[in-house]
This record gives C-alpha cells, sequence and structure tokens, in this order.
C-alpha cells in the first residue's frame, strides 16, 4: 500500500521544527529515522496531516562522553552508536544493544530516539534506557523538561511524550562498578525484532552481587523494570543458582500474548535470559 | 499535498522531476527515474529487495521518501555494470547461482557492493544476507558467490 497525502514540511533549525509542532499539534508526526514510520504511513495505519522531517536538523546527533556521563543526540543513527570507538569503552551495552535492532541496512537510518519515541514493547532500545535509567531531554516551543525513562513509556507505542514536545537528546549516567549485558531470542536470525529481550547489570566485590539492574523487553506493555529480581540478586554469589531470581522476575511480568509468543513461552524465555545475562555479565572484564 | 521538484544523484547522473511528498524513493527511482531495477517487495523494510545505497550506505528505499533523498547521492543496481561487462560481484553470482527468479537481487548486490567498498570481512559480509529474504536459493549460492569474492581478493592483496 501507498501512504495517504500529508504535508511534508523538513525544518533546518530547532527553533523551526519546535513551532511548527507546537501549531500543527496532534495532526502533526515528526519523522526521525522512518524505519518504523513510513511502514505505519504504507499501510495507513498512521495518517497524519503533516510530517515533520527532523533529518535536515543540524545538532541532533553525536555522542559526547564526559567522565560520569554519556549524551546521545536524539536522531544519532543506530550504526553511529554500533561502531563508536569511544561507547565501546564508555557504555559498551550501548553499541552491543543497538547492534541487535532490525539489520545493517534498517541501522544505518534507525535513529535512538525513533526507537524510544515509538515504543515498541518488545524493542531492545526502550529495556536498555529503564534498565540504565536514562534521562530523555524533551523540548517544545515553550519548555524543555526531562523525562526519566521508566515514566516514559505508557504503554505499547505510547509515551509521555506531548504533542508539541520533540525527544532532543538521551543523557545516561554511569554506574561505576557495573557492567551491563544485553540478551534476547528474537523472531529471526542473529538480528530483528526480539520476542524477549533483557538488558541486566550487575556490580561485583569477587563473586558478590553488591548491586543489580534487570529491564526486559516483551513482557509487559512497556518496558518493564524487573525490581524484585534485582533485590533478589543483590548480596547474592553470581555463579550460585538463580532459579529464584528468575521466578521473581517472571512473577513481575504481564506479557502480551502474541503469534510470535504465547504468555508461558515469554515467560520461559525471560527465565533463560536471565540466566544467559548474568553468566555473561559475570565473565566480563571487570569496569576500570 | 505537498509537490516539490527535487534533484537526485541517481548512480553519477543528476536527476530533476517533482515528488509528491508520500511517494517512497522505491516508487520514485521506478515510476519517475524509470530505472526498474530496484525490485519492492514488502514495501515494509522486511524482504530488503529495494535496498539501494543512499550516499554509499545501504538502505531500504521503500522506507525513505523521495524527498528526503533530495540534495543526496543514490546508487542503484542499474549502476553496476559497465555496459555489458558484469561487475565482479554480479560475474560471482551469475557463475555461483546466487540467483534464480531474481526478484532479491538488486538488494542483495547494493548491500554486496557496500560490503566489498568498505572493505567488511566475508563474515560481516554474509551477514548483511539477514537483510534480504531470497525463496529461491536458500542462500547456498549467494554464499558460494561471497566466498569466490572474498577469496579472490585475499588472493589479489
Amino acid at each position: 500500500m501507498k501512504p495517504a497525502a500529508f504535508d511534508y514540511k523538513a525544518p533546518e533549525t530547532l527553533p523551526e521544527a519546535l513551532s511548527l509542532l507546537a501549531s500543527a499539534g496532534e495532526s502533526a508526526m515528526p519523522l526521525a529515522g522512518g524505519q518504523s514510520l513510513v511502514p505505519l504511513l504504507s499501510t495507513r495505519r498512521c495518517r497524519p496531516a503533516t510530517v515533520i522531517d527532523l533529518n535536515r536538523l543540524p545538532g541532533l546527533d553525536g555522542v559526547s562522553i564526559s567522565r560520569d556521563t554519556v549524551h546521545v543526540g536524539a536522531m544519532t543513527r543506530l550504526r553511529t552508536l554500533e561502531r563508536h570507538v569511544g561507547l565501546r569503552q564508555a557504555l559498551p551495552v550501548l553499541p552491543q544493544a543497538a547492534a541487535l535492532v532490525g539489520q545493517p541496512q534498517i541501522r544505518h537510518r534507525a535513529t535512538l530516539g525513533g526507537s524510544l519515541c515509538h515504543a515498541d514493547p518488545t524493542a531492545e532500545l526502550p529495556a536498555l534506557a529503564v534498565a540504565l535509567e536514562a534521562g530523555l531531554r524533551l523540548r517544545s516551543r515553550e519548555a524543555e523538561r526531562t523525562e526519566a525513562a521508566a515514566r516514559f513509556f505508557t504503554g505499547p507505542h505510547a509515551t509521555a511524550r506531548q504533542p508539541g514536545e520533540l525527544l532532543t537528546e538521551i543523557e545516561f549516567r554511569l554506574l561505576p562498578g557495573f557492567r551491563f549485558w544485553f540478551e534476547e531470542v528474537t523472531q529471526r536470525g542473529e538480528a530483528g525484532f526480539a520476542v524477549v529481550g533483557l538488558c541486566l547489570g550487575i556490580a561485583l566485590h569477587g563473586p558478590v552481587v553488591t548491586g543489580a539492574r534487570l529491564a526486559a523487553a516483551g513482557v509487559a506493555p512497556w518496558p518493564l523494570r524487573l525490581s524484585a529480581a534485582e533485590a533478589r540478586l543483590t548480596g547474592r554469589r553470581i555463579y550460585d543458582d538463580l532459579t529464584d531470581v528468575a521466578e521473581a522476575a517472571v512473577a513481575d511480568t504481564d506479557p502480551v500474548a502474541d503469534l510470535h509468543g504465547d504468555v508461558r513461552y515469554r515467560q520461559a524465555l525471560l527465565r533463560v535470559l536471565i540466566h544467559r545475562a548474568a553468566s555473561h555479565a559475570a565473565n566480563m572484564r571487570s569496569p576500570v | 499535498m505537498t509537490i516539490t521538484d527535487i534533484t537526485i544523484t541517481v548512480n553519477g547522473a543528476v536527476r530533476q522531476a517533482p515528488a509528491e511528498a508520500r511517494t517512497v524513493l522505491s516508487d520514485y527511482l521506478r515510476h519517475t527515474v524509470g530505472l526498474t531495477g530496484t525490485h519492492v517487495g514488502c514495501e515494509q523494510g522486511m524482504c530488503g529487495s529495494c535496498t539501494v545505497l543512499l550516499d554509499g550506505a545501504p538502505v531500504r528505499s521503500c522506507l525513505l521518501l523521495a524527498v528526503q533523498a533530495d540534495g543526496h547521492e543514490i546508487e542503484t543496481v542499474e549502476g553496476l555494470a559497465d555496459g555489458a561487462q558484469l561487475s565482479p560481484l554480479q560475474q560471482a553470482m551469475l557463475e555461483e547461482h546466487g540467483l534464480q527468479c531474481g526478484f532479491c537481487t538488486p538488494g542483495v548486490l547494493m548491500s554486496l557492493t557496500h560490503a566489498q567498498r568498505e572493505g567488511l570481512t566475508e563474515q560481516e559480509a554474509t551477514s548483511l544476507l539477514g537483510g534480504h529474504l531470497c525463496r529461491c536459493t536458500g542462500y547456498g549460492g549467494i554464499r558460494a558467490a561471497i566466498a569466490r569474492l572474498w577469496r579472490d581478493r585475499e588472493v589479489t592483496e
């Protein structure tokens, strides 16, 4: 199918984009990488009156790394994140998870901000943002605010972004001593849509877990922080039997069944992913 | 409805023609520019048959509005051969039976052309096939073509 007609605007400054967005209101749709939006336009599941293309805006892409934070512009392409040498040192789970999204041909266009705003409940990067407690910088014509990732995702393809707002930047505060790993089972091959994904971080003192962060994709209508599993994991030896950690995680889930997995299958995958991710994280080179 | 005149360099030639905002690049290349080598399969980015190079990088032309390509450089399968002289990649695909019906082939060729230019490893090139659905070959012939090319490259280097 072909998209329905729409007005197309390609602003060249951020104030211009915000002003267009403010005047168009809910009938406008910002276009980032387009890898999820254009199929929605083509199938006419999404019929905006105006499409505001963000691809000609300067200054919305790029990665800046300081001692304790990483800032990523919302329009940064996933292929850039995946190959970023500095990120591989500072926040290796971000390139790792970015490389799991779609295929390289998709990642040349797809953006971090686009993936977060599309808020697919099975997507990798929203789960990563929740696990890392990312801050999402939202700007409108009048105001600017930062929303915590945990409060940003409100339902399947629904976020706290208001119609006049643009996601401009994502802030990750680095967690000293933590090592993060992303593990998933996909619908098709080595990459592509995840059925269930898990972002797991642990801090270790010897074999003892002194801190844990877990968030999963595909087991709830939004990326789900697994707080009960975090509490169970903390204070444990990482090589011990983690069955109860996995069960605590599963108890928090509210999976949506679809043709790629029913409720019990998704819960079974989560158990497996917790064991796999914990094992990977435990064997990672200890952080500096 | 927005109609604008856009200028795209397609396979080295500057093309200027009007585009409706809702026209995706794959349709623009086929219907407006008249280059039907770029195939349209699923129109949602899954099958990979419409893959072209945008400023050298492989992208889905069905997921890009034609107006977004304004001022950019596009390469399609028509740009690969030099007259009747196939590119080494096309020749390897032919000799290794890397195609049967040929529907996915233009996209596969563009992804692998990028892999060759970027100096990707044989394994990285093969992993690009994850972005292309081929129902005829079972990928055996395509992988054989990749193996041949990358082996030849090692010999020349």
